[in-house]
């Protein structure tokens, strides 16, 4: 292990309207940063001839579009994930798509995203209001906790007029200020032309700020589960010489030998007798690492618990942001099976506070019904006692799954706001 | 009713430093983090797969992928047997590798063997000596009905290939083995769902996230040995396609071709009749890294014959059973 030396990961993900240029934005990015092969740039020449193509004829989209349905109806449908690195940066971007249809595989790129780049298209967009779609992708992965960036892209298609940038700037700040964020920079670019992505060329005059590429590989990466409570979620029990190893990933805070630590949701406690690995003992492991905990007293810890530091908030009833992800509707009184850490208990949603309406986002309408896209806020109870970490205060723990026994789907992604 | 103002978490930037009076914190590097989140993996869906294994080649993705299963079980042996689909042209090298690791760990290593198929004729083959690679997703499905595994964890990564960069972590597989890519079910930070129904499993990637150089990176720095076709040698090639083609039995120079002995290595290992060496002089592993810094042409475009006969091989191949 190393002391912070090496250079820092960001991972972000394109989020926007179908056709706002989500894919081509980032085979430009990866093309300016000789981030790709030279046969995966071979492959982006139309026509497919085996010679090297000239800029010009590069699709650039089918760098991530890498599904044979994306290329023939030219859209994106699932999330696309590619690897690269500047001399100061490693990035893992995640390329998501812009239909409404397709909106949970946003929502899964989003999950594990640090970034989000929220495209607007300077072309179709001005003169009226923002796009549905990019109201309810930048909701969406404000919910999810990442750091907004909005690109306003085709710059280069209205001539690079300042006052088209200001007002579509002004328009995505009001969005996300209505949502109670704000975003860390408003870029306008253009991702066909190359334009201010990586190189900073085409801008007009007026325009003196950073490029995209300045933008990411300055963001703050952020590492919020450094600073949490202990939390670690035991996936496995392995029996050595007597003792009994609770195997898991520290998945918030940190844990020294000595501590003491409470058990989830038995709620019993004893102290770290020793933290154990492959490689051997550790005095301290810390949030990000997988380890085995042996604790000084002989309690019944199994699969599934949790262990934490003292105070774990627990509760059988809590009330949750909700993305549902299914196209089966939910069904009123059905338990599903939730799944948060290392365990699953069955749930049930009680009751629908609100469901969020993506184009007025100002006014929430009461429902009945939760269908594909919804967001919305539920209360919930679950037949075993769940950890009632706030998603934002602890988001490792604080997000949940709801899986439908019947068909096995993922159905709704959750996020704790309380205990209810 | 309600707020429409979403509370954000407070966020801290990393590289702030430890708040007063606490001692500084060991940092995890990039390889710290691959390995543990490929732990994490590992022990989640072995926790819920009533029957796991592990897809073991002896190539140098999946030697990762065992040495990590090693670090996640211990003090327990690694909870799952090895299954290798054999193509009957392997190089014989790795063979003897791949047997001497799974012995020395104590595995329990099945061989499932494309030759069985064929003889069952569930493989049918134009000539003999055609490429098995396809095939493998035929012996690779026997082998799962006959074992009833619902969960195989492979080390494919998400930059080898384009329909790759597409799959989940945890990835679902119909009882006919197949992918459905315009369907898969949605993954959420590190929450897998591995259910399946009888005669399902999950295909599961914990390297995902690794790329060519975390690779070559993680294996100098936990020494783990690899076949030696891995390192520069001397061998007798011919140049097809843009690639150097290796001279075996199964695979003859074609009329017309010059036979050249040339120092190469292999940058991936699979059938015999569809990988192919990259010139090289690295005989040890900081050279090999030095060399994939370097290297303008992916892993796979430069060693693989099967991917260069259309865009789409891959995928096709995925949705039928391949791995």
């Amino acid at each position: 292990m190393t002391v912070g030396s090496a250079p820092s990961l960001l991972r972000f993900v394109t989020a926007g309207s179908v056709d706002d240029g989500k894919s081509t934005l980032i085979g430009r990015l990866l093309y300016d940063a000789k981030g790709l092969m030279r046969d995966q740039v071979r492959a982006l020449g139309q026509g497919r001839n085996r010679t090297e193509p000239d800029e010009g004829d590069l699709d650039l989209a089918l760098v991530t579009d890498g599904l044979e349905a994306e290329r023939e109806q030219g859209i994106t449908i699932d999330v696309a994930y590619r690897y690269f690195a500047t001399p100061n940066r490693s990035f893992i971007i995640a390329d998501a798509p812009g239909h409404e249809q397709y909106t949970r595989n946003l929502v899964t790129a989003a999950s594990t995203a640090d970034v989000v780049v929220v495209l607007v298209d300077a072309a179709r967009t001005q003169g009226k209001p923002l796009k549905i779609q990019t109201r309810r992708h930048m909701t969406l992965a404000h919910m999810l906790g990442l750091t907004i960036v909005v690109a306003v892209n085709k710059m280069d298609a209205v001539g690079w007029s300042k006052s088209v940038f200001e007002d579509l700037a002004s328009k995505a700040r009001h969005l996300a200020r209505a949502l109670g964020a704000e975003p860390h920079a408003i870029v306008p670019i253009s991702a066909k032309a190359g334009d201010n992505v990586v190189e900073r060329r085409g801008t007009d005059a007026w325009y003196a700020g950073p490029t995209l590429m300045d933008v990411l590989e300055t963001v703050p990466a952020l590492d919020l589960a450094a600073r949490g409570p202990l939390r670690m979620p035991v996936q496995r029990v392995a029996v050595q010489d007597g003792r009994r190893l609770y195997q898991g990933r520290v998945e918030s805070g940190l844990v020294r030998v000595g501590d003491p630590v409470v058990v989830a949701p038995s709620r019993r406690t004893s102290t770290v007798a020793a933290i154990e690995t492959f490689d051997g003992p550790l005095g301290v492991a810390v949030a990000g690492q997988s380890v085995s905990l042996v604790l000084a007293d002989d309690l019944d810890v199994a699969r599934g618990d949790l262990l934490a530091a003292p105070g774990v908030p627990l509760a059988h009833a809590v009330v949750a942001d909700l993305c549902w992800l299914d196209e089966t509707p939910w069904r009123p009184g059905t338990k599903y099976l939730l799944k948060q850490g290392a365990a699953t208990s069955q749930a049930r949603i009680d009751a629908i506070v609100h469901v969020r309406d993506v184009a007025g986002l100002s006014e929430a309408r009461p429902a009945d019904g939760l269908s594909l896209n919804d967001i919305a806020q539920v209360r919930l109870k679950a037949g075993m006692p769940l950890l009632a970490d706030r998603f934002e205060d602890v988001p490792a723990v604080g997000g949940f799954v709801l899986i439908d026994p019947l068909t096995n789907q993922t159905a709704a992604a959750g996020m704790i706001q309380a205990a209810a | 009713m309600t707020t429409d103002v979403i509370t954000r978490p407070a966020r801290t930037p990393v590289g702030g430093g430890p708040p007063p009076g606490q001692a500084r914190r060991p940092a995890l590097d990039a390889l710290d983090r691959l390995e543990s989140e490929a732990i994490h993996i590992l022990r989640d869906v072995a926790g819920h797969a009533a029957r796991p294994a592990l897809l073991y080649s002896g190539g140098k993705d999946s030697a990762v992928l065992l040495h990590i299963a090693r670090k996640a079980f211990w003090p327990a042996p690694v909870p799952f047997p090895l299954l290798h689909v054999d193509t009957g042209h392997n190089f014989p090298d790795v063979i003897a590798y791949r047997d001497a690791q799974a012995a020395a760990i104590g595995a329990d290593l099945l061989v499932a063997r494309v030759e069985d198929s064929i003889a069952r004729g569930t493989v049918r083959l134009a000539r003999a000596t055609d490429s098995r690679n396809a095939a493998q997703a035929v012996t690779l499905l026997e082998a799962i009905e006959e074992h009833g595994f619902d969960a195989l964890f492979g080390g494919a990564r998400r930059d080898e290939e384009k329909s790759r960069a597409k799959e989940r972590i945890v990835s679902h597989r119909d009882s006919f083995g197949q992918w459905n890519p315009k369907a898969q079910r949605p993954e959420l930070w590190n929450l897998y769902n591995a259910r399946v129904q009888p005669g399902e499993h999950v295909r599961v990637f914990p390297l995902s996230n690794w790329t060519e150089r975390d690779v070559w990176s993680y294996i100098a720095r936990e020494a783990i040995p690899l076949p030696a076709i891995y390192f520069a040698h001397p061998r007798a090639v011919v140049r097809r396609g843009g690639l150097l083609v290796p001279v075996t039995d199964l695979t003859p120079p074609l009329p017309g071709e010059t036979v050249e002995t040339l120092s190469v290595r292999f940058r991936t290992v699979g059938d015999i009749t569809c990988t192919c060496p990259v010139a090289s002089t690295a005989t040890d592993l900081a050279a090999i890294i030095d060399e994939t810094d370097l290297a303008d042409v992916s892993e796979r475009g430069a060693t693989r014959l099967d991917d260069q006969a259309s865009e789409a091989a891959m995928e096709r191949r995925k949705r039928e059973g391949y791995f």
